[in-house]
């Protein structure tokens, strides 16, 4: 008996290539590359991202991790290789993929005219959701995000915790179960920067959303998490913190980092 | 567990949905306005300027003869009322424009970009956004104009508004258009000396295409060629409730392709994948 012909339903469900994405990920990156002009910023990056599991994206600056970012939302287009996100292939199912998925970047993309509340009423609406629906979901994320008591002020006059915390609880308001943040803590203080993590983190704990954290701070990683990192374009390590550790005999993170990105660190806990 | 997770199926947007998000996208745009006082001021100043001062220079030395679709004489500031409702229509174009490449500089962009909405239809809601405001403008102008005796017939107020929609949608779309090409806000200076001032002075706004074509037979197929000048004329038409077909097909045919133009240019795979990331960023 012959096989059916293949079906375009058939390619959306396994990808361009045939294989099927990784049963169960949150979000599967296969064979992606990425170059401006000549120069290669992504090379051949695969690695995948558990469904309530906080991964950590470790890269210096210029490591690709923005660029990987701007391709699993869509900003850019693919060159190269294959994203979905629950299984919906961004190429594919561009609005399934991400309507599974919440995006904090890098720069800060909070209209700072608007109020809280307003900001997060528009980016309700560009998810399609009612005017009634998202008030109730907006006292809801800026409850959990602590910033219940700041919903008429104007984003202009939030700290930058505050604004990065908003920025997280826009990205929950359409109820994600992928979180992408890069370099959320980036230029805030010691306090603000563990706030975030902890709110994050607990994200994960509590709510099973996976996270995927880009990040070139150590101190923001810890042994049970997942993690990438990411040098020049390409992984260099993909897996447990602890086991990436114990598999090449390093004594941390740090020495790991240093050892397969071949620099020398003078911060214990920051890339430079 | 986790792949039943994965593989729940997501339904599909609904029309009442995809209203939301037009609602949502039009009413951001209006408490943009709204915040930004000055610009409602500058916009309605601009015309008014032309229109008090500019038409009643030129009133003593430009007679404007009896052409469609006016049926007697008329006067200077009664022939250049349609140019000028256009010419805020323009402007407020090249201003949403203006507001997109500086949403694009200070990353708001990505909010509109990254919703699962498609994106022809993101910014067919941002044009819409942007006309709405325009015709807010014009029709504060038109009010204003009353008191200076511009009085097309009270039909024509209401005529007008399809030409409206349709010529915001065409300015708005141009300016759509430029903005993907501009890469900084810097640039956009250019845009007034290269687009906004050839288009509104090569047109009938300012006088008939017969004078022109007196002046400088070139110039006046120039004119005939300008998106512009179809956009003032089938304003001019619908305001004193008679329509312009040949400016209509211009105008709406100008839409289709200056819209399709800025969708495939915001498009990731052929506008923003060639910019790099934004600085700082890597």
């Amino acid at each position: 008996m012959m096989n059916p012909e293949p079906s375009i339903a058939d390619d959306k469900a396994t990808g361009l290539h045939g294989a099927a994405y990784p049963d169960g990920a949150a979000l599967a990156i296969e064979g992606v590359s990425h170059c401006y002009g000549t120069r290669k910023a992504l090379d051949n990056v695969s690695f995948t991202v558990a469904p309530g599991s906080f991964t950590a994206l470790l890269g210096l600056n210029g490591a690709g991790k923005s660029t990987l970012f701007s391709i699993i939302t869509r900003l850019f287009g693919m060159q190269a290789g294959r994203i979905a996100i629950f299984n919906h292939d961004i190429g594919y199912e561009p609005g399934e993929a991400l309507r599974c998925m919440g995006v904090v970047f890098q720069p800060r993309t909070l209209d700072l005219d608007l109020s809280v509340t307003q900001n997060l009423l528009y980016h309700a609406a560009l998810h399609g959701i009612s005017r009634r629906e998202a008030r109730v979901r907006s006292d809801e994320v800026l409850s959990r995000m602590g910033l219940a008591d700041r919903p008429g002020s104007k984003v202009r006059d939030l700290s930058g915790g505050q604004m990065r915390r908003l920025e997280i609880a826009r990205a929950l308001l359409h109820g994600p179960r992928l979180l992408l943040l890069d370099e959320a803590t980036v230029g805030l203080d010691v306090k603000a920067r563990a706030e975030i993590l902890g709110h994050v983190r607990g994200l994960v704990s509590e709510q099973g959303i996976g996270v995927l954290w880009a990040t070139h701070l150590f101190d923001e990683i810890v042994s049970s998490d997942d993690l990438v990192i990411l040098h020049r374009g390409r992984i260099l390590a993909e897996g447990k913190v602890a086991e990436i550790v114990a598999r090449a005999k390093a004594r941390d993170l740090h020495s790991i980092f240093a050892q397969l990105t071949e620099i020398g660190l003078g911060s214990r806990d920051a890339a430079p | 567990m986790n792949a039943a997770i994965a593989n729940q199926k997501l339904p599909g947007f609904s029309f009442a949905q995809y209203l939301t998000c037009l609602n949502g996208i039009v009413w951001r745009e209006g408490l943009r306005f709204v915040h930004q006082r000055e610009r409602f001021v500058s916009a309605l100043v601009r015309p008014l300027v032309w229109l008090f001062i500019f038409a009643a220079g030129f009133r003593q030395v430009l007679g404007i003869s009896i052409i469609p679709p006016y049926e007697t004489y008329i006067l200077y500031e009664v022939y250049i009322t349609p140019g000028l409702m256009a010419m805020i229509q323009l402007f407020n174009g090249m201003q949403s424009s203006l507001s997109m490449v500086y949403d694009r500089e200070m990353g708001n962009m990505r909010t509109l970009l990254v919703s699962p909405m498609p994106r022809w239809y993101l910014l067919g809601c941002k044009l819409l956004a942007g006309t709405v405001v325009s015709i807010v403008q014009v029709y504060a102008f038109l009010l204003i104009a009353w008191f200076w005796d511009i009085e097309p017939p009270p039909i024509g107020y209401l005529a007008v508004l399809p030409a409206l929609v349709l010529s915001g949608f065409t300015l708005g779309a141009l300016g759509m258009l430029i903005s993907s090409g501009i890469r900084q806000l810097e640039n956009f200076a250019g845009v007034m000396n290269f687009v906004i001032f050839p288009m509104f002075f090569a047109s009938s706004a300012l006088y008939p295409l017969w004078r022109v074509q007196e002046g400088s037979p070139m110039l006046y197929y120039v004119c005939q060629f300008n998106p512009f000048t179809h956009a003032v004329e089938l304003i001019r038409f619908a305001l004193y409730g008679k329509m312009n077909w040949i400016s209509l097909a211009v105008v709406a045919g100008c839409t289709a392709i200056f819209m399709i133009g800025a969708v495939l240019a915001y498009d990731p795979s052929r506008g923003l994948s060639r910019r790099g990331p934004a600085g700082g960023e890597t």
